[in-house]
């Protein structure tokens, strides 16, 4: 059985992002960049997986430019088996994203896609749940519990007000939530055999599909502020204080 | 101009979301349609046909749409479509789970978690965890957008529209509802209560986070949050987490115990109207959004903050 996990190269999660003085997005360069958090926790679970003697087979797939080859690399040092970057240097919207991963999944036929809910640069949690609509795979969205048997996925996910339970025959795509598991760190010997593992690289061109953005940014621009509040010394002053002059009690 | 609003149930009940979701809708501009689908859903439907400026509601009902199924609801609404010019969907859990695959259907653009409606093709949306907002213009014939609800005003109530009840679609196909596990509680739904006294990881443990959280909770008529620290220490349940990877609040009034103020809780939370910190560290991040800090060990200020409320 194979798993084919898509990884995305975004900021890094303690960095705090800094939106660029004209207004035309995030300031990237010269920041440190790491593999999405939610990407990380699919990669642990499918190396998981791998581990329990389920699947044979951790493909990571990336969509982004040569530096990507880093987050690829460390999902190989993670347990990824081999590692495949489709090469471009534009930033993908989720249904080019979607797209592009459909041709790599025709290509590749897994039986299992355990990908991020999402990124955290563009926050859009949309890139799972398409490429399930455009393949007709059942959808896990939002996965806190993955089992496979057999030829059958039951997921738990976590939903508004608590967790539900489904199940689905393979091929199906999973996407992660936080609480799926906790990503390892890898070892060094890992890391250098990583550097060893198969990283195939593909332009992006030779897939065929338009992939140019369908949304205009207008603008990119720095949240509104909260003014400074005050210090209160006492819980007394603080209800008196909440009371009085804020009216929210 | 025409735009369907996908209601939000919560327990079966019509949630205010819903109201909100149809202000956003209003910004949007034309005739506005709400959809619900659920199973035993006829209340609901009803509660939706009195929201001031709704056309008509449309009722979809099947076992596969009571349990929220994403398949199931996609193949209700993407037949709809072709009499829409926008879909609009509130970004709760359940909304998230199954407004993309709408998109992808009809080969559009996904546009989620909409703040702010600029006018009818330009939204405004958070990006990087609330860090920076993005504002997007859609050329598309079709726009498939969620909105975040706690950024929109609820749409008053005064309609009188007709329900009409349409097809339940194909269902989920393959995928299958196993079971499910939600929380019962008397307290405020977290994402629509106008008080949130949310615990952060100094409480220690679970029976600490019941002991002094919950009781002044429910002493203000208050939901419970939590910071993600709190909730992945096990000290609070999951679906208690304020935060960019948890829900998104914003009440009249937000107290915050024991929370440092890491930037994934403050992208959840700082929209809320008042913001009270109570922290033992005065440096915490936590009071440079606070309207209001105190700091103090929450061991002593949380009784004295219960006996002064009387």
């Amino acid at each position: 059985m194979k798993v084919l996990v898509p990884v995305k190269r975004v900021i890094d999660y303690n960095v705090k992002p800094r939106v660029k003085s004209d207004e035309t997005g995030v300031d990237l360069a010269n920041v440190k960049m790491s593999m999405n958090p939610f990407c990380e926790i699919a990669v642990e679970e499918a190396v998981r997986l791998k581990e329990k003697g389920v699947v044979t087979e951790v493909v990571a797939v990336s969509i982004g430019p040569a530096q990507a080859q880093e987050t690829l690399r460390t999902a190989l040092a993670m347990g990824a088996d081999r590692a495949i970057l489709v090469q471009t240097d534009a930033d993908l919207e989720p249904l080019a994203v979607a797209k592009v991963l459909k041709a790599v999944i025709d290509e590749e036929t897994p039986n299992l896609v355990v990908m991020g809910k999402q990124a955290i640069d563009g926050d859009n949690n949309a890139t799972g749940q398409m490429l399930s609509a455009l393949l007709g795979w059942p959808q896990a969205a939002f996965a806190s519990k993955l089992e496979i048997s057999g030829d059958k996925a039951t997921t738990t996910r976590e939903v508004d007000g608590g967790l539900q339970t489904i199940e689905a025959p393979l091929p199906v795509i999973v996407t992660a939530d936080l609480r799926l598991n906790e990503p390892r760190y890898a070892s060094l010997p890992n890391i250098m055999k990583a550097k060893k593992k198969p990283l195939d690289t593909k332009d992006i061109a030779s897939f065929g599909i338009d992939t140019a953005p369908r949304l205009k940014v207008i603008k990119v621009a720095e949240p509104p502020k909260r003014g400074g509040g005050i210090k209160v010394e006492t819980a007394a002053d603080l209800v008196a204080k909440l009371k009085n002059e804020a009216g929210v009690l | 101009m025409a735009v369907l609003v996908i209601a939000d149930l919560n327990a079966g009940a019509l949630s205010d979301n819903t109201h909100k979701t149809v202000s956003a809708a209003k910004a949007i501009g034309g005739d506005i349609d709400v959809l619900v689908v659920g199973k035993d859903a006829k209340s609901a439907a009803e509660a939706a046909a009195k929201i001031d400026g709704v056309r008509k509601v449309l009722l979809a009902q099947s076992d596969d749409l009571g349990h929220g199924l994403a398949e199931a609801i996609e193949a209700v609404v993407v037949p709809l479509m072709s009499g829409y010019d926008a879909v609009l969907t509130p970004a709760t859990s359940q909304g998230k789970n199954f407004s993309p695959r709408i998109a992808a259907k009809l080969d559009v653009s996904h546009i989620s978690d909409v703040v702010e409606v600029v006018d009818a093709s330009t939204f405004v949306r958070p990006i990087y965890a609330g860090n920076a907002l993005e504002t997007v213009q859609s050329s598309e014939a079709k726009k498939v957008i969620t909105v975040r609800p706690t950024a929109f005003k609820a749409a008053g109530e005064g309609g009188s529209a007709s329900v009409e009840d349409i097809d339940a679609g194909a269902g989920a196909g393959a995928t299958k509802f196993v079971g499910e596990e939600i929380v019962k509680s008397e307290r405020p739904e977290l994402t629509g209560a106008k008080i949130v006294v949310s615990g952060g990881r100094a409480m220690g443990s679970a029976e600490e986070f019941q002991k002094v959280i919950e009781p002044l909770a429910d002493k203000l008529g208050a939901a419970v949050g939590a910071s993600r620290a709190a909730v992945d220490a096990g000290y609070a349940p999951n679906d208690y987490q304020v935060g960019q990877t948890g829900k998104v609040v914003a009440p009249e009034l937000y107290i915050a115990i024991g929370i440092s103020g890491a930037i994934q809780h403050l992208a959840g939370m700082k929209d809320s109207k008042v913001i009270v910190a109570i922290n033992k560290d005065g440096d915490a991040p936590i009071f440079q959004v606070a309207d209001y800090g105190l700091v103090a060990d929450y061991k002593t200020a949380v009784p004295e903050l219960m006996s002064a409320l009387g």
